[in-house]
């Protein structure tokens, strides 16, 4: 019994038809192919498949894809603009925030969303924002940084605009 | 002229994974690819009465159903382990068969009875449900030291009390029990280190994918350790000849020690592909991947240290009860012996050791080297045995571990240091690590507003910890000796190409440390030429001659020194060329920023024209071979020996027993650093997970060995807000037998920092009269303790 949905991921749209019980998650990885967004769990504890939709963070483990039709999706595929990186993922490189890289994707959406609600985090907010997204490999101390980076970075591109 | 090396280089790596492109075992996509999905024992310890199949089989879109018989069939064998530990009489440690599907019994919760294949993973799943499995539950048993009572119910029917080896290293039990009686203070202490889950973000996953017209296979899988993995399937399980299968681990999203190993899902899928024909996938969800990822620590142990009435330590004695699990793993039986036996030395002058080590089955998950890896588990009982003889005695703990240092040695000028526990120490200087902490930390401040804080009712306490481990995994002659079934060297493969760019092949394998990062600034560095001229190439048996992976520390102390003999080999023939090119004698040239030069003039040839000349010989040295191409096998002369010391300081809630980790020093002697912001990741890592053991995390088995926090939802791992910032700083002591003076940072964290916590927490409880408390140390346990 196969839905069909029309969902805008990374300014493309796609219309496909899917399984009620397919998620998000899974949607975006085999049929769309976009595998920078990881499973890294089955309780929706982890974080890994973090996406933007409607410029939220979501769990895209915790989402039916159905649930996408008519949603504006962002995946990691969809952050570096005119080839040139987002300042988190520059971040994220300047300070070291990843090492084997699995979490980053996650990572870096769930920063994003953070960010987007506050543009000046303290190393506190930043540690609070991020706690439904694990990391194994960095402490999570350089992942502040990168943070920080990135917000200070934004704030600096925003002046120029102004 | 180095450009590179001792700079904070960015990754090399970083930009396929902060743009979504990394390649994961489990976004590799084959055509006609089926997906796997296994049925696994809901019983720790149980009968199989019968399997039936016909249901699922029946299911649209499966494929096939095997079982554990069609695998005992098929005459295949079970999953064999690598290192080999006697009985003290000299009996051969039990070693009962693993197979890739039980057909009779199942061992251990999520023990594998059958595998499912269909055309997609959800069909795959829901058919599984369908598989009736009649079981007869049996009696299970998953604490060590209960497992060896007469009477436990047994994992293997030929280990009777369930005893897989005993062991014993040191000196003799009477010599230290001599000691022991004759000291003026003894420090007790008993306690568990508990079994934590490694909890790599990336479950594993394997794809087996058999070509039936070349009769080749080829394996995906999430390892450290490819090559050793195909020796292994091949040659112990499969039965297929090595040159037929080609291994690959792609990018791998952490392992911590859980990827080392081969596991039955691998060999399973290559098995299935050939007798399917087309590619098989299988992937772990996360509850599947805590019941059968190899866990790690769970030892049980009794550890008594004997001192002088000066505090200087007298005697130790150890016995430990360790626990292996349903089944061997492949590094099982040497993690609770040598690499947590020979560690028992510390940084201490101790002269009496005897340490005794019980390894045992039980129906939990197979245990092995989890980050650290034995090394944690020593550092651990030394250390909480420090800071507990330092209460009892009224001593300072700082003081009591300086009064009882080794002294410092460079390992050149001064000889090694000769422990009582078979190793010999490298090079150490200790006392400068904890001078160092101890001002970072503002020692003596501490100690007045610690006082302060119990006078307005708040408990602050701080921890010690001063480790060394045994990393550059290792002499294959020595390990060999102890046991090893393997050779510990690595394999570096240099390629100049025409155009004087350079690919290196390495059998180390990178997980998020950076290789390809911090083996190209070596490179670059010797060869004097651009990084942008250099690749790393791993993880791929086709391209990479042969490799033992990554793990114990080693991938530069080993694999960056094979990649340096074979650097040393290019440029002893670059010379060769070069003379010739420039009409000099190799003995007049001298090669240094990327170019050989003639001593005392400018006449010079630079690397890149010698190696087009190399593939271009027509103006050549006679009898010289054309191209420039080398491999090199390097064999460590000795274990690299890393060291450090740790501070934390904590803060307990009085009304929630709460812990917070306010600050956390740690100053680590890693020898030389090529990449100190790599470095520095891989001590901030490591310390999260030794963080995580002592306050969060800890497996826990019921009385019927079900594991029953296998989820996230259950598991406590420490997340952004556990954790503070970390203060850090290092020594360096270089490691002076391998030729970049490394010894490794991958454990150091993991190894000092656990026992740096719990110290932390026993001080500010210290007014409770409180002197051990097992760990996790989460609020429940705190608060009973401070109100019982």
């Amino acid at each position: 019994m196969a839905t069909t949905i029309q969902v805008t991921v990374n300014g493309k749209v796609h219309s496909h038809e899917v399984d009620p019980r397919t998620l998000l998650v899974q949607y975006l990885r085999d049929v769309l192919g976009l595998t920078g967004t990881h499973i890294g769990c089955d309780t929706s504890n982890c974080g890994a498949c973090t996406i933007l939709v409607d410029g939220k963070a979501v769990k895209s483990c915790t989402m039916l894809a159905v649930q996408a039709d008519g949603c504006e999706v962002k995946t990691i595929e969809g952050m570096a603009e005119d080839g040139s990186l987002h300042p988190l993922q520059e971040g994220f490189r300047e300070k070291h925030g990843l090492q084997c890289g699995f979490c980053t994707p996650g990572m870096i959406m769930a920063s994003a969303d953070l960010l987007s609600r506050n543009p000046n985090p303290s190393e506190q907010e930043i540690r609070e924002g991020l706690e439904g997204n694990f990391c194994r490999c960095t402490g999570y101390h350089n992942i502040v940084k990168s943070v920080q980076y990135a917000a200070k970075k934004i704030s600096e591109q925003e002046k120029v605009a102004q | 002229m180095t450009n590179y090396i001792g700079k904070a280089v960015r990754r090399v790596e970083d930009k396929r994974f902060i743009t979504g492109k990394g390649r994961y075992t489990d976004d590799i996509t084959l055509p006609g690819m089926a997906h796997a999905y296994i049925v696994r024992s809901p019983y720790a310890h149980a009968r199989i009465i019968s399997i039936d199949t016909s249901a699922a089989e029946a299911m649209e879109g499966v494929v096939k159903v095997y079982t554990g018989k069609d695998i005992a069939e098929s005459g295949i064998n079970g999953i064999p382990t690598g290192w080999q530990v006697n009985f003290k009489n000299g009996d051969t440690m039990k070693e009962p068969p693993h197979p890739l599907l039980v057909a009779d019994k199942a061992r251990y919760m999520g023990d594998a009875v059958a595998v499912v294949i269909a055309e997609n993973r959800e069909i795959a799943r829901d058919a599984a449900d369908m598989v009736e499995v009649e079981y007869e539950e049996l009696p299970a048993v998953a604490g060590p030291k209960k497992a060896t009572k007469d009477g436990a119910p047994l994992v293997h029917d030929d280990a009777p009390n369930n005893l897989c080896f005993d062991w014993e290293l040191g000196n003799p039990k009477a010599e230290v029990d001599e000691a022991l009686d004759r000291s003026h203070h003894i420090t007790t202490l008993e306690f568990t280190n508990q079994r934590v889950v490694p909890n790599a973000i990336e479950p594993r996953s394997a794809i087996g994918h058999y070509e039936s017209a070349s009769d080749k296979y080829t394996l995906y899988t999430t390892s450290q350790n490819p090559h050793l993995t195909r020796l292994l399937m091949c040659a112990f399980v499969l039965g297929i000849p090595e040159h037929k299968v080609r291994v690959v681990a792609p990018d791998v999203g952490g392992g911590f020690g859980s990827k080392i190993f081969h596991y039955a899902e691998e060999a399973l899928m290559i098995w299935c592909s050939q007798r399917l024909n087309r590619p098989v996938k299988w992937t772990a969800d996360r509850s599947e991947a805590f019941m059968t990822d190899a866990h790690g620590r769970d030892h049980v142990t009794k550890a008594e240290m004997g001192f002088d009435k000066d505090g200087k330590i007298t005697g130790l004695r150890v016995k430990t009860y360790a626990n292996l699990g349903a089944y061997l793993s492949t590094f099982a039986p040497c993690v609770p012996t040598w690499l947590h036996g020979t560690l028992l030395q510390g940084l201490y002058t101790t002269p009496k050791i005897n340490v005794d080590v019980t390894g045992v089955f039980t129906h939990t998950t197979p245990v092995d080297a989890y980050r650290g890896a034995g090394r944690p588990e020593a550092t651990y009982l030394l250390e909480r045995l420090m800071d507990t003889a330092a209460l009892e005695m009224k001593m300072d703990p700082a003081e009591l571990r300086m009064k009882n240092f080794i002294p410092p040695f460079d390992g050149v000028e001064q000889p090694g240091y000769q422990t009582q526990v078979a190793l010999q120490y490298d090079s150490g200087n200790y006392h400068g690590v904890l001078e160092r902490a101890l001002e970072m930390a503002g020692y003596d401040d501490f100690r007045k507003e610690q006082e302060k804080a119990r006078k307005d009712g708040k408990l602050l306490g701080v921890g010690f910890s001063t480790y060394i481990e045994a990393c550059g995994i290792a002499p294959s002659a020595v390990v060999g000796a102890l046991g090893a079934r393997a050779g510990l060297y690595e394999v570096g493969q240099v390629r100049v190409q025409p155009t004087g760019t350079v690919s290196v092949y390495t059998g180390s394998h990178s997980h998020g440390q950076g290789h390809e990062t911090t083996f190209a600034q070596v490179v670059a560095d010797r060869l004097g030429i651009p990084m942008e001229n250099v690749e790393i190439i791993h993880g791929d048996s086709e391209a990479v001659a042969f490799g033992m992976g990554t793990y114990g520390s080693r991938s530069l102390a080993v694999g960056g020194s094979a990649i340096m003999k074979s650097l040393d080999k290019i440029i002893e023939k670059g010379a060769k060329i070069a003379a010739h090119t420039l009409e000099a004698s190799e003995e007049d040239l001298e090669f240094a920023e990327g170019k050989w030069t003639v001593k005392g003039t400018d006449k010079s040839v630079g690397f890149g024209d010698v190696a087009l000349t190399a593939y271009v010989p027509h103006n050549y040295p006679e009898g010289l071979e054309p191209g420039m191409d080398f491999s090199s096998f390097y064999d460590p002369a000795n274990f690299t020996y890393p060291f450090g010391a740790h501070i934390a300081i904590v803060e307990v809630d009085k009304d929630t027993g709460k812990v917070s980790l306010k600050r956390f020093i740690a100053v680590d002697d890693v020898g030389n650093v090529i990449n100190p912001m790599i470095v520095d990741g891989q001590i901030h890592g490591g310390l999260a997970q030794g963080i995580g053991q002592a306050l969060f995390e800890g497996a826990i088995y019921d009385e019927n060995a079900q594991l029953t926090n296998g989820s996230y939802m259950d598991y406590t791992m420490p997340r952004a807000d556990d954790l503070p910032s970390f203060e850090l700083d290092r020594q360096v002591t270089p490691c002076p037998h391998n030729p970049l003076g490394v010894k490794g940072a991958g454990e150091a964290g993991t190894i000092g920092s656990t026992p740096a916590v719990v110290n932390a927490v026993m001080d500010a409880l210290s007014p409770f009269g409180i002197k051990n408390l097992e760990m996790p140390l989460t609020p429940e346990r705190v608060w009973r303790a401070m109100n019982s």
